[in-house]
């Protein structure tokens, strides 16, 4: 092991990434585009989750007050109302589940119609006939949650980042190497002194830098924007980032270890980051999922990643509190690395 | 410093190489010379510790390839690629830092003309600059062995000369190097000794001298048709007619150029071409290098 050859290699990677000014531009504007555009949607108080189409109108957008409808339905919360002309224009929308739901404006009946397959507009149903009911008729109490408030923005930010990192690392270090080996740069290096031992880890640690400086930079562009609430300690987060980080580049690791085909390696990074990307409660929670869903969202590092980082910027957990996600990452991450070493080839 | 014995390669039913056996001495140029496919690069790849033999036996300095060995030897291969969005010169710098005794940088951008574009990233210089860059960085750790794997293929001819012209230098500095080439005037240019191969196998062994005189005799002499007034039946020699011009093959010159005097033939546009390696290969194996 030489920490000089290891160095070299560190140093040449880091300056062809940072000399890469579209992969660099990308790699910074690319989270930073999704938490802005996410936060703007989900986080504004016109975000709309249902649309009910209503006719006859002659305008497509109306006030709701103007709109001849029940009012505890069409002042529920989350609902946008879209005009037709006719029931003919609305029902071809239904149809094509464009809305979720159809009402005819003033009818005494109250007459809708809604797709039995569209689980939307089952809850709008639900909401119509709800908002029909006599006041008073049901009884429920209302109780406020106590504590501290956790905004979506808050729980979305982390996993952005996270997702961020895992595509950097997983392209980054499985991608590249796959290329490197095809174009032969692979088979130049081998022909020097450089064992794979000090050329991977020269990767991993390349391609860790990397995720660490660009975390830091759209974290801090991100939070001059929407002012994030962190109640754990910021160096407990650098530590789990850093050793998932780590994680995430192994598992790149493991796909670089053979072959040279760019498009089956394409295929194969795929094939891993989008079942992590959603199982990993990146976009949204895994509660009430099916058990297996669960078990296999425990498999990818993203989600011990993710379930430590948010313990610690949401709830203000310590290290020690997520022990038990940094025991599996590193665990993954030995494993990983062992594989990876194993499987290397630097030829074709 | 080289010693190959029994050396075999296959992949599957191929035999890339089948059963050679040469030896380098030290300081010499020892050529590989074959045509496209004839087992070259499978040979020196495997020579270099790239690629495992199916059988055989490599020793080098009288011994097993140690892990020392890639310290003590410079690769150039025939195709490859390099880290890029890097500069000539950073390039040079990463792969200094992968040897324990590299040699002086300065030196080697000099002897390998890249002064002039140390600062140009790889990836927009042309062949003929990449091919030195290459060079440079077979030699930047001072080497005791050089393998050149078809160093100038693809090169134009004048940039083909000017790395001949490297090699020359580095030959004079008393390296040992084994060359790969399908060109015969490269190998006659810069080799002291010469395997010709064919086939996986080894045809033929020899300084270029040799190889000449033992495999081809006589000289050729090439004249217009238009020069010869007599009668073609009545011509004194045998010939062949290739593209307007006679070809006659002696091994008298002298006899022969008295004679063609003596039937008054105008010897103005005559051109006399001594034997060379392409026609060694031709001789041996019935086809051309370039076949």
């Amino acid at each position: 092991m030489s920490f000089k050859r290891l160095w070299a290699m560190f140093y040449a990677r880091n300056l062809e990434f940072f000399r890469d000014r579209s992969a660099l531009g990308w790699n910074f504007l690319f989270p930073f585009l999704i938490v802005a555009g996410f936060g703007m949607i989900f986080g504004g108080k016109d975000y709309a989750e249902y649309k009910v189409g209503f006719f006859p109108s002659q305008y497509e957008s109306v006030s709701v007050s103007n709109i001849d409808l029940p009012s505890g339905f069409r002042e529920t919360n989350y609902i946008k109302f879209i005009g037709f002309e006719s029931f003919e224009d609305g029902i071809e929308k239904l149809k094509h589940h464009k809305i979720d739901f159809l009402v005819k404006a003033g009818s005494p009946e109250n007459e809708y119609w809604v797709s039995d397959s569209s689980p939307k507009g089952y809850i709008i149903e639900k909401l119509f006939k709800g908002s029909l009911l006599p006041d008073g008729k049901v009884v429920a109490g209302k109780r406020e949650i106590k504590g501290k408030e956790i905004r979506y923005i808050d729980w979305l930010f982390p996993g952005i980042l996270a997702m961020n990192m895992m595509f950097s690392a997983l392209w980054g270090v499985g991608y590249v190497v796959v290329r490197y080996r095809k174009i032969g740069v692979l088979k130049r290096l081998n022909a020097t002194p450089l064992t794979a031992f000090e050329y991977l880890s020269a990767q991993i640690l390349s391609r860790i830098f990397i995720l660490m400086f660009t975390l830091a930079i759209v974290w801090i562009g991100c939070s001059f924007i929407f002012s994030f609430k962190v109640e754990g300690s910021y160096f407990d987060l650098f530590v789990i980032f850093f050793t998932g980080g780590i994680c995430l580049s192994a598992f790149g690791l493991v796909i670089a270890a053979r072959g040279t085909s760019e498009e089956f390696t394409s295929g194969v990074v795929n094939f891993i980051s989008w079942p992590m990307m959603f199982l990993s409660e990146v976009w949204f929670s895994l509660e009430g999922s099916s058990r297996w869903v669960k078990l296999i969202a425990k498999l990818f590092p993203l989600t011990h990643m993710l379930s430590a980082v948010r313990k610690v910027m949401n709830d203000g957990a310590k290290l020690a509190d997520v022990t038990p996600e940094l025991a599996v990452l590193v665990l993954m991450t030995a494993m990983s690395i062992a594989v990876g070493a194993a499987l290397f080839s630097w030829n074709k | 410093m080289l010693e190959i014995k029994n050396l075999v390669k296959k992949y599957k039913e191929v035999v890339a190489v089948d059963d050679i056996s040469f030896s380098i001495r030290k300081g010499t140029c020892f050529g590989l010379l074959g045509p496209n496919g004839a087992g070259k690069t499978t040979t020196i790849e495997v020579i270099e510790d790239i690629i495992p033999p199916t059988s055989g036996e490599i020793l080098y300095k009288g011994k097993q390839r140690l892990s020392s060995f890639k310290q003590e030897v410079g690769i150039q291969f025939q195709q490859t690629a390099l880290l890029s969005s890097l500069t000539l010169r950073e390039t040079l710098i990463t792969f200094k830092n992968l040897y324990n005794d590299p040699a002086d940088i300065e030196e080697i951008i000099d002897i390998c003309n890249l002064r002039e574009i140390q600062k140009r990233l790889n990836d927009k210089i042309s062949g003929g600059q990449k091919q030195r860059l290459m060079l440079a960085l077979a030699m930047i750790n001072k080497p005791e062995l050089l393998f050149l794997d078809e160093p100038s293929t693809g090169l134009d001819p004048q940039a083909r000369r000017n790395l001949w012209s490297i090699v020359q230098k580095i030959k004079e500095k008393g390296n040992t190097i084994i060359l790969t080439t399908h060109y015969m005037e490269e190998a006659q240019h810069l080799c002291d000794e010469i395997a010709i191969m064919d086939n996986g196998k080894i045809i033929a062994r020899g300084t270029p001298h040799q190889l000449i005189k033992e495999h081809c005799e006589g000289v050729t002499v090439i004249l217009p048709k238009n020069s010869i007034k007599i009668p073609l039946s009545q011509f004194p020699f045998r010939f062949r007619e290739i593209n307007g011009r006679l070809e006659i093959r002696t091994n008298d010159i002298n006899s022969c150029l008295n004679r063609l005097l003596s039937e008054h033939i105008d010897l103005t546009e005559m051109i006399v071409r001594s034997p060379n390696l392409e026609n060694v290969f031709l001789n041996l194996t019935g086809k051309q290098l370039r076949d």
